[in-house]
């Protein structure tokens, strides 16, 4: 069935260059898509609405970087409140709530069935489809670029410091740091203050709750609970590691992010999204040897699947019926297995469909030397069926409540907050913003 | 008796004025009023009329509960005037030498113009690399002693960054008022002066800043205004320490627009806007009432 839309858009595509414009076909529908990605993976996106272009005639989509993902939605508000909005708009992981809320856009689920395409639901991943669907399942934008975070590591500094096989445990982590540090690396483990890995991630794979009414799901009265679970001690280790010099700080702001950290091999260990395998491969010095594996957990802890980053489509509504049929058609013709697998291949994004994703396995993708590893990022968002604590995070204004968090972490490690005070800070502040959200949506429900 | 030229017609005028006129409305009345009505409602991000919720001051009462506003009124405050005085100072010290026509002036004074023209965030960006602890041109007093400079682990440091990169991108303006002023003021006067043994510092103190005063207090208060509400201000910061560490440069112009754009709380950004504009207005009159007093115009 999947192949079929795309050879009936090339067989289109063929009558017109065959007829040339003919009246009917002269008028194309055009419908904007605005999304928030930059630099390299911006043109991938480029890429993408030309292939979707060439691949049939009825309808042109108009692809505009916003540049950044805040930027995306807010100007998303601004064109929607000037009724000037695009079809389709990308919103990333954090701003899900607030579009969730608006009652500006048309679910997913009915725009296909609208435009009579039938979808399998249920082939995607749960781990990733939770993160935009109702409580009943049912999706309300399209997974696009899917990620996850994963733990790098420098594979020739491991051999030299001595140190066997990839880092289970954050234990293992530790030791390693040491040895590592033996050897003379001045920055064993790199990590900076983004609340996604550190403390989202962290908290879903050892099942601890960010926030009561299950993250926010069961309603908007949740409030934030990430000072009193094991991220304490967590953070308590980290600033541990960072006194006696086996942690480092890399932010922006001091001149160098974790990424490019790992990729000049300033730092041998970080925690960093799939999505950057493919820049690392691409910026660190060739021929050096590196590796991907699953975040570490600590000895004893039953791993639980991490969660989805990345962003979602979002369809707009009051816009001309015309332009629901061509974005439906654009959202159709992305998830064919063969476009998953070029964006997947393109980016380093995970595959978002199960069938994506085998259909990859068997042609041998992730045996290929450049893109090895990639796997262990599905391998972890689906390790084990999603817990009250992995589906997802449904919190109102939840952008800020992670600066909130970032902002905590550089009183803690620069400052004289203690772990405990810093987190009760960030506690307290993002409870404020989610108060006054639950105030601004009174009366909504979640469902 | 009465010479003064009687204009009839009404209309006349107003057509001149007409396109100031529509400017100031879309721009300026139109958004403070929208501004104005979201300060006591609670504006979901989309919008959506038949929910907005009425809440008369709650707004207000938030804003003044949170001590963390406060700080952030404190670090706005220290940062417009050091910012100002910095800027200033410089400025006239240049524009004082620039005007002795000392070796080069003529290079100087097309030189000195230039940092006005780039735009903030370019200058946020710039600084941002010059001044990275790590990895910047700074980066080498860190060898002589850890964290000598480090703005993003202090916030004192931090603080030095934007007032620098502030007064630095303004530096040029001042220039350019200061020495038209100081060229207006008559050679024989300075002549005199010195031919009574004056210094250049006396020759500064007693003749030329006098004479300079409206000029001054005409930059002071666009200098502090500009500093303390101006978009200069917010694209500064936003490139370089992004209000951090943990709030350290969180000034009022930075918060406000995080809040609105970033958290999409927009009616808590209104009411900020609010308060921020009596600031500013009582941050005028004083500076009219009092400072102006003692500047002369003729």
């Amino acid at each position: 069935m999947q192949g079929f839309g795309v050879k009936i858009g090339l067989a289109a595509g063929l009558l017109a260059a065959g007829f040339g414009a003919t009246p009917a076909m002269a008028e194309k529908v055009k419908f904007e898509f605005w999304y928030g990605l930059s630099g390299d993976l911006g043109e991938r996106v480029q890429d993408a609405c030309k292939k979707f272009n060439d691949s049939q005639a009825n309808f042109e989509i108009v692809c505009t970087s916003q540049n950044g993902y805040p930027e995306t939605v807010q100007n998303a508000i601004a064109a929607y409140r000037a009724k000037k909005h695009p079809a389709v708009v990308q919103v990333f992981d954090g701003g899900t709530l607030d579009l969730m809320l608006s009652g500006a856009f048309v679910p997913a689920k009915k725009l296909m069935e609208d435009n009579g395409y039938k979808i399998d639901w249920s082939n995607y991943f749960p781990g990733i489809a939770n993160y935009y669907a109702t409580a009943k399942g049912e999706l309300n934008s399209f997974p696009f670029n899917s990620s996850t975070a994963m733990f790098y590591y420098n594979v020739d500094a491991f051999t030299k410091a001595g140190i066997q096989g990839a880092p289970e445990t954050w234990e293992d982590v530790e030791a390693a740091a040491r040895k590592l540090k033996a050897a003379g690396y001045a920055c064993p483990f790199g990590f900076s203050f983004d609340s996604w890995a550190t403390v989202e991630q962290f908290s879903a794979i050892h099942n601890q709750p960010i926030a009561t009414k299950n993250n926010g799901y069961d309603g908007l009265d949740a409030e934030l609970t990430l000072n009193k679970t094991k991220l304490v001690d967590h953070l308590t280790f980290f600033k541990k590691m960072t006194d006696e010099g086996l942690f480092v700080v890399k932010t922006k702001q001091l001149g160098m992010d974790v990424v490019p950290a790992f990729t000049s091999e300033t730092c041998q260990m970080i925690q960093s999204s799939i999505a950057d395998h493919g820049t690392i491969g691409k910026t660190i010095k060739q021929g050096a040897k590196w590796d991907v594996t699953m975040l570490p957990v600590w000895k004893g802890t039953a791993r639980q699947n991490s969660m989805v980053g990345g962003a979602s489509l979002w369809v707009l509504n009051n816009r001309p019926e015309a332009e629901y049929k061509g974005a439906a058609a654009f959202l159709n013709f992305i998830a064919q297995p063969d476009m998953v697998e070029w964006w997947s291949t393109v980016t380093g994004y995970i595959p978002v469909t199960k069938t994506g994703f085998e259909a990859m396995k068997a042609k041998g993708f992730y045996d290929q030397p450049a893109f090895k590893g990639r796997e262990k990022a599905i391998a972890s968002l689906t390790f084990t069926p999603t817990s009250a604590n992995t589906r997802g995070i449904r919190l109102g204004g939840f952008p800020q409540i992670r600066k909130e968090i970032s902002d905590a972490m550089e009183g803690i490690f620069f400052g004289k907050l203690t772990v405990q005070a810093g987190l009760d800070q960030a506690v307290e502040r993002g409870n404020v913003i989610l108060r006054r959200f639950e105030k601004t949506y009174a009366g909504k429900v979640l469902n | 008796m009465n010479k003064r030229a009687v204009f009839k017609s009404w209309w006349l005028p107003v057509l001149f004025a007409l396109p100031q006129l529509l400017l100031i409305l879309f721009f300026f009345y139109w958004p403070a009023i929208s501004v104005f009505n979201w300060a006591f409602t609670l504006e979901p991000a989309f919008g959506g009329a038949g929910e907005r919720l009425f809440v008369g001051f709650d707004n207000f009462r938030d804003v003044f509960a949170d001590s963390e506003y406060w700080r952030s009124v404190s670090l706005s405050l220290f940062f417009a005037f050091t910012a100002t005085g910095l800027s200033m100072f410089i400025a006239f010290i240049l524009a004082i030498c620039v005007d002795r026509q000392l070796k080069g002036s003529s290079l100087f004074r097309f030189f000195y113009i230039w940092p006005y023209a780039i735009a903030a965030p370019a200058v946020g960006l710039a600084f941002r690399f010059i001044f990275a602890p790590e990895s910047g041109l700074i980066a080498v007093v860190n060898t002589w002693s850890p964290d000598l400079w480090n703005p993003a682990k202090y916030g004192s440091h931090a603080m030095i960054l934007v007032i620098i990169c502030f007064a630095w991108k303004w530096i040029g303006y001042n220039f350019i008022f200061m020495t038209a002023g100081l060229q207006s003021i008559p050679r024989s006067l300075l002549e005199a002066s010195s031919m009574d043994g004056s210094g250049p510092v006396r020759r500064a103190l007693d003749i030329q800043i006098p004479l300079l005063a409206p000029t001054l207090f005409f930059l002071l208060v666009l200098n502090l205004t500009e500093s303390f509400v101006g978009p200069d201000t917010y694209g500064i910061v936003d490139l370089t320490t992004e209000g951090g560490p943990n709030k350290a440069t969180d000034v009022m112009v930075y918060r406000i627009v995080s809040e609105a754009f970033r958290g999409l709380n927009y009616s808590g950004a209104a009411a900020q806007s609010l308060v921020l504009i009596g600031l500013i207005m009582v941050f005028t009159f004083i500076q009219f009432r009092f400072v102006e007093r003692r500047v002369h115009y003729k």
